[in-house]
């Protein structure tokens, strides 16, 4: 009987908190797919073990050393080979599938980080990265930065109020507004920096028309930087761009020149710096201090 | 020069000016030449710097060989070699029979809707393939986009075909136009699905349309390879049929040619080779054009040794783009579409430019 009782115990612990990886504390050579997993690996201090990454890890710069794989969705199954990894951590949807069948045939542990966006999931791509490297206690302080982050927005939110009305604009090439909607990370990144998406009733990036944009008179304009170091310290300049456009003249963030700009990465990459991204992006839209 | 029924009986020696038919001969044997060299040197290289000769040296001693080299070998150097041979002979193929059908040097399988379709089918099956049944997915598996992108080209190069034929005798004319209009109602439709295409389908669009050998395997070969060898097979016997309706299709009749069935054997053989190669490669452009092109002003427009010809080189010149495809900036893989139009359009455009004064499109 007392086995039995064990046994349910030990089914309940394992109920009680999932694995979210296998662990692999001996791999030493680790290929990193996705900028967000190669962000946490980082955190976590495991940069030594990194072998080769994919090209949306770009941050921290060392990582540019490294070799690159490709786009994550269109890896070559001998290009993965070729830099010798025995454990492969990947965001969610790599692929081509005939790739990945492969890498699992050749015996290399395949590893997919769960997505998130929001507290909770962020806290479980930090943990699948810290459990797969075999390092769970590592996990911990980088969990608790980004909570704590987080928080300060939140506490920086109690006051109650109302909140700010984003709008996200992607691009505007030939002066077509390309705004983020619902179910994208730009969506997500609002929501956590306490503010509110100004658009709705469309999912991901899509183009949108010039009296919708309009209607939906957002407080403030949040763009990506252009990594051109000058241009983006330009505020004038990127005011001026989107004062030119009759649909945004009229919104209240133009008219009030609350333009935000940030770098993608950061603001998208929903990684280990989301939390301190978040409380950016707060104090941007909201305000330093307030 | 075009030989309908050439006289047999002459003596090699007593050729007629502009006679090329030798040129074929020499150049097939070239060719096959060239395959075998490029097929060797493929094998050999690739990212991870397995050495070819090394591991085949290792089995016929019957040494150990390492799980991971047969596995590059085996499967991935080796299948790729196969699909790029295929497709490259099917790609090639197609373009020469479809440019002799239409009488058209700018004619290609894209002519009979084949690619729109193909492209509609894998662009439906890429973005909507979530919607489809649990259990027709679980069949299906990651297969689903190349069987959408078949079944695409199959079902517009039939509506075409329905389109052109009437009593029994299909216009080609009425091929062309209506062709234009189907393409004109796909590219609305893949449009309307691109939209609602979230953005990770976007980028898989994007790279299925610059094409790739990528995801070579054992299963598509096996599955697409039959088609393909089938269609290959089958050109040789349109040579003479199609150089009969270079006179005009009355003409071609009058010299005895079936017109209507070089007609449907030249459509169904297109289609086939096309078909199956987008569904397993994506769009690769250019070979279909630039292949026959370069054969004809080396060998004339006979099609006896053009369609066999267009086979090898067509087949040598994809294997050599997927081995830079693989090899240029790995470990990551450049798109094989983008390479066969960077070096082929440069490479095509000197051509006509030095042969500007021979040849007239």
């Amino acid at each position: 009987m007392p086995r039995l009782i064990r046994l349910a115990a030990a089914a309940a612990l394992a109920c009680a908190s999932p694995a979210l990886a296998d662990p692999h504390p001996d791999a030493s050579r680790v290929l990193s797919l996705g900028g967000a997993v190669t962000e946490i690996v980082h955190a976590l201090g495991q940069q030594d073990r990194l072998v080769g990454r994919d090209t949306t890890s770009s941050f921290p710069p060392e990582v540019l050393a490294l070799p690159d794989v490709g786009y994550v969705r269109a890896l070559s199954s001998e290009g993965v080979l070729s830099v010798q990894p025995d454990l492969i951590l990947s965001e969610e949807g790599a692929g081509p599938p005939e790739t990945i069948a492969l890498l699992q045939e050749a015996g290399i542990p395949f590893e997919t980080i769960p997505e998130g966006h929001d507290a909770e999931g962020l806290a479980r791509k930090v943990e699948a990265v810290a459990e797969a490297l075999g390092v769970p206690d590592a996990a911990g302080p980088v969990i608790e930065e980004i909570r704590a982050d987080l928080a300060r927005v939140e506490q920086a939110n109690a006051g109650g109020g109302q909140k700010k009305r984003v709008l996200f604009i992607l691009s505007l090439q030939g002066g077509r507004v390309m705004a983020g909607g619902e179910g994208s990370g730009a969506d997500a990144i609002i929501r956590l920096a306490g503010a509110e998406n100004a658009v709705s009733g469309f999912q991901g990036y899509k183009p949108m028309t010039d009296e919708a944009v309009t209607a939906a008179a957002p407080d403030v304009i949040l763009m990506m930087q252009r990594g051109d170091a000058q241009a983006d310290s330009d505020h004038n300049a990127s005011l001026a761009e989107l004062a030119a456009m009759p649909a945004l003249a009229v919104t209240p963030a133009v008219r009030d020149g609350a333009v935000v700009t940030m770098d993608g990465l950061l603001l998208l990459g929903f990684g280990p710096r989301t939390g301190a991204a978040a409380l950016e992006l707060h104090d941007a839209i909201y305000g330093a201090g307030s | 020069m075009v030989a309908v029924d050439a006289p047999r009986d002459r003596p090699e020696g007593d050729r007629l000016e502009g006679d090329r038919r030798h040129v074929g001969r020499v150049l097939c044997l070239l060719l096959v030449l060239l395959l075998a060299l490029v097929a060797i040197l493929s094998l050999g290289h690739g990212a991870s710097g397995v050495s070819a000769p090394r591991v085949l040296a290792d089995w016929l001693a019957g040494r150990q060989i390492a799980p991971t080299d047969r596995i590059v070998l085996v499967d991935i150097r080796l299948p790729r070699l196969l699909t790029g041979i295929l497709v490259g002979a099917g790609l090639a193929v197609s373009g020469a029979v479809m440019q002799g059908l239409f009488r058209n040097p700018l004619a290609d399988p894209g002519l009979l809707g084949v690619s729109a379709g193909a492209s509609l089918g894998a662009i439906s099956g890429i973005v909507l393939g979530g919607m489809l049944p649990a259990a027709i997915l679980s069949f299906t598996g990651w297969h689903l986009v190349p069987l959408a992108a078949f079944g695409g080209g199959w079902l517009a190069m039939l509506l075409l075909y329905g389109i052109s034929t009437r009593r029994g005798r299909t216009s080609v004319a009425t091929m062309l136009l209506a062709g234009i209009a189907l393409a004109a109602m796909i590219g609305a439709l893949s449009g309307l699905i691109v939209y609602y295409a979230n953005d990770s389908q976007l980028r898989d669009l994007t790279f299925w349309g610059l094409g790739s050998l990528a995801g070579a395997s054992w299963t598509k070969i096996l599955a697409a390879g039959p088609l393909i060898a089938a269609a290959l097979l089958a050109a040789p016997f349109l040579a003479r049929g199609l150089n009969g309706l270079a006179l005009g299709e009355a003409a071609a009749a009058h010299v005895g040619i079936r017109v209507q069935r070089v007609k449907a054997v030249a459509i169904l053989t297109a289609a086939a080779a096309t078909g199956a190669s987008v569904a397993i490669s994506g769009g690769i452009g250019f070979v279909g054009i630039v292949v026959p092109h370069l054969l004809r002003l080396l060998t004339g427009p006979d099609h006896r040794w053009l369609l066999v010809n267009s086979a090898l080189l067509g087949a040598s010149v994809l294997v050599c783009a997927d081995m830079v495809s693989r090899t240029v900036i790995a470990p990551a893989e450049l798109p094989i579409g983008i390479i066969t139009a960077m070096i082929g359009g440069p490479f095509f455009m000197w051509v006509l430019l030095s042969n500007r004064r021979v040849i007239d499109l």
